[in-house]
């Protein structure tokens, strides 16, 4: 579905992205993990079109969509969410998801018509996501004063009211509780059952081994490994690399 | 009485000018090229009706249309720079403007009156007001008759999705983008309003002036444009208007002070950035405004 051709990013000097080649299939969720400033998140901003590449390509559903727009990356089907919580603070956590852009023919008919109705399917869709994350009684709140776990909650809710078909996570478990872990846990799957298809960076070992069907390996800009989880945790590179010598798997938690 | 019809006229303009800049500020643009599309408008709609002799809506809408392309040419170059490079390239194109307008000469006897842009002599003879004896009450209506169908349109636009969206640029295009928004749209779209309605500002003020000169439309108008909406606050349509309303008042206002007056003009504009750092109405105060008017559930556009 996705898939990175030997995607490679400079900056100056630094390599931070090095030849990777990366596929995701149809409904999977690839894990991506590594030890900070290996370029997993620049392998987002690579793929989402925040910056283009030194070289190599991004496809995604047969579609070279190598530096395209942001914006049109999401309307090809790929969302994603920030390391760093980005959402619009003086908006309410209602208009966050309000000006993700529609999905397209979402329920058909022209636009004037839609307008008129008042899009009364997407009004209707935007509080269904609401609701599946817990954030409908505060839909009026300005997404600003939310709480930390609301505003993950949020961030992944704004970019799901863009019906992605591919989302990429960029570290959804930083900063959160074992209890609000397992509740994303949960999520992640039930997403991957509504047929999306998830690459999920983040550092938190145990969900990551706990729900990704693969796992690669970033190290220095360069995939160092990759397959499914048991055997990735087994590799003796991968362990110097990231995991250290120690048995301790959630030492970033 | 006539002084407060003229008052409220020059509010008028003022209020236009600030939501000029307020449409633009939300997408977190901050332009000094008000002044310019303001100039334009002056110029271009003075032409019209003293000139060419058209009606006077037909000429006023004009100006604002001119205004309009301009703020759209301007839209393309400004998406490259922001911060206050985006303010230096802006005014840079209000003095392109003024430059232009400096060296203009474009001008048609009638009887024994010169009417046109001059040069440095400014632009005589918008005098279609006067020609058909219109009084000050008259002008005040039809001034402020624009300025209530923009702030109509404004304050609609701001409670629909699109009012949302430039919001939301403003405040993390990163993410903007990221959800499908185009900021190329969105930006260009703020810029070719601002650009039309600061034209259209431009058009009022010079009928109502009869004489326009580029050299009143410099760094200090475009700095007052952007005041108005910093200081009034960019949490709705009515910060632009609380923004017009706080300089009148004081440059007005403070007249019996004598020099005095500079100085406290410069601490109050200080201490009113330090008390209210948003802007006179900002987001939280919006937001109370709405709670006082439907306690139990606070307005989005729809439900």
């Amino acid at each position: 579905m996705l898939a990175t051709e030997r995607l490679t990013k400079h900056f100056g000097g630094v390599k931070a992205v090095q030849a990777v080649d990366l596929a995701v299939g149809e409904r999977e969720i690839l894990g991506l993990i590594g030890p900070n400033g290996s370029g997993k998140s620049t392998i987002v901003n690579l793929v989402t079109g925040v910056f283009p590449p030194t070289a190599g390509r991004v496809r995604f559903r047969d579609r070279d969509i190598t530096g395209l727009a942001p914006h049109r990356v999401l309307a090809a089907g790929i969302g994603r969410t920030f390391q760093n919580i980005r959402l619009f603070g003086s908006l309410t956590v209602w208009q966050n998801l309000w000006v993700a852009a529609p999905p397209r023919g979402h329920d058909g008919g022209p636009r004037l018509a839609r307008w008129l109705s008042g899009d009364r399917v997407r009004l209707r869709a935007i509080e269904a996501t609401l609701d599946s994350c817990r954030l409908l009684e505060k839909k009026d709140e300005l997404a600003r004063n939310l709480g930390f776990g609301e505003q993950r909650r949020l961030e992944l809710a704004r970019v799901l009211a863009a019906e992605p078909a591919l989302l990429l996570l960029d570290e959804p478990a930083a900063g959160m509780n074992a209890a609000e872990i397992e509740d994303l846990r949960q999520r992640i799957l039930a997403l991957r059952e509504r047929g999306k298809t998830i690459v999920l960076i983040e550092h938190h070992m145990e969900l990551v081994m706990g729900v990704a069907d693969r796992v690669a390996v970033l190290n220095f800009g360069e995939k160092i490994a990759e397959g499914p989880p048991a055997a990735v945790q087994e590799s003796e590179r991968v362990r110097e690399a990231y995991l250290g010598t120690r048995r301790d798997r959630s030492r970033r938690a | 009485m006539e002084f407060y019809w003229s008052l409220l006229t020059l509010f008028g303009f003022r209020i236009l000018l600030g939501l000029s800049a307020y449409v633009v500020l939300l997408t977190g643009q901050i332009s000094m090229a008000q002044a310019g599309f303001y100039a334009i408008g002056a110029y271009t709609a003075g032409a019209a009706s003293a000139i060419w002799g058209w009606p006077i809506v037909p000429a006023i809408v004009f100006g604002a249309l001119v205004g309009g392309v301009f703020g759209f040419l301007v839209g393309f170059p400004a998406l490259r720079v922001r911060g206050l490079f985006l303010v230096i390239a802006t005014l840079a194109f209000t003095e392109i403007v003024r430059m232009v307008f400096l060296n203009l000469k474009y001008t048609i006897r009638a009887g024994d009156r010169t009417i046109g842009p001059s040069g440095a002599e400014g632009f005589r003879g918008i005098t279609h007001y006067f020609q058909n004896g219109w009084s000050s009450l008259q002008i005040v209506a039809f001034t402020w008759a624009f300025v209530l169908l923009v702030l109509a349109l404004f304050w609609l636009v701001d409670r629909s999705r699109a009012g949302a969206v430039l919001r939301a640029v403003g405040e993390d295009e990163l993410a903007a983008s990221s959800v499908g928004i185009s900021l190329t749209a969105v930006k260009v779209s703020a810029m070719t309003a601002g650009g039309f309605v600061a034209g259209l500002a431009g058009a009022l003020y010079a009928h109502y002036a009869t004489y326009v000169s580029q050299e009143d439309f410099g760094v200090l108008l475009a700095t007052f444009a952007i005041a108005y909406a910093l200081i009034g606050g960019t949490g709705s349509v009515l910060g632009p208007i609380a923004g017009v309303l706080f300089f009148s008042l004081l440059i007005d206002g403070l007249r019996f002070l004598g020099d005095w007056r500079n100085l406290l003009f410069g601490v109050l504009i200080i201490l009113m950035m330090n008390l209210r750092p948003h802007g006179i109405v900002d987001v939280g105060l919006v937001r109370r405004l709405q709670r006082l008017r439907s306690p139990r559930r606070t307005a989005h556009a729809r439900d």
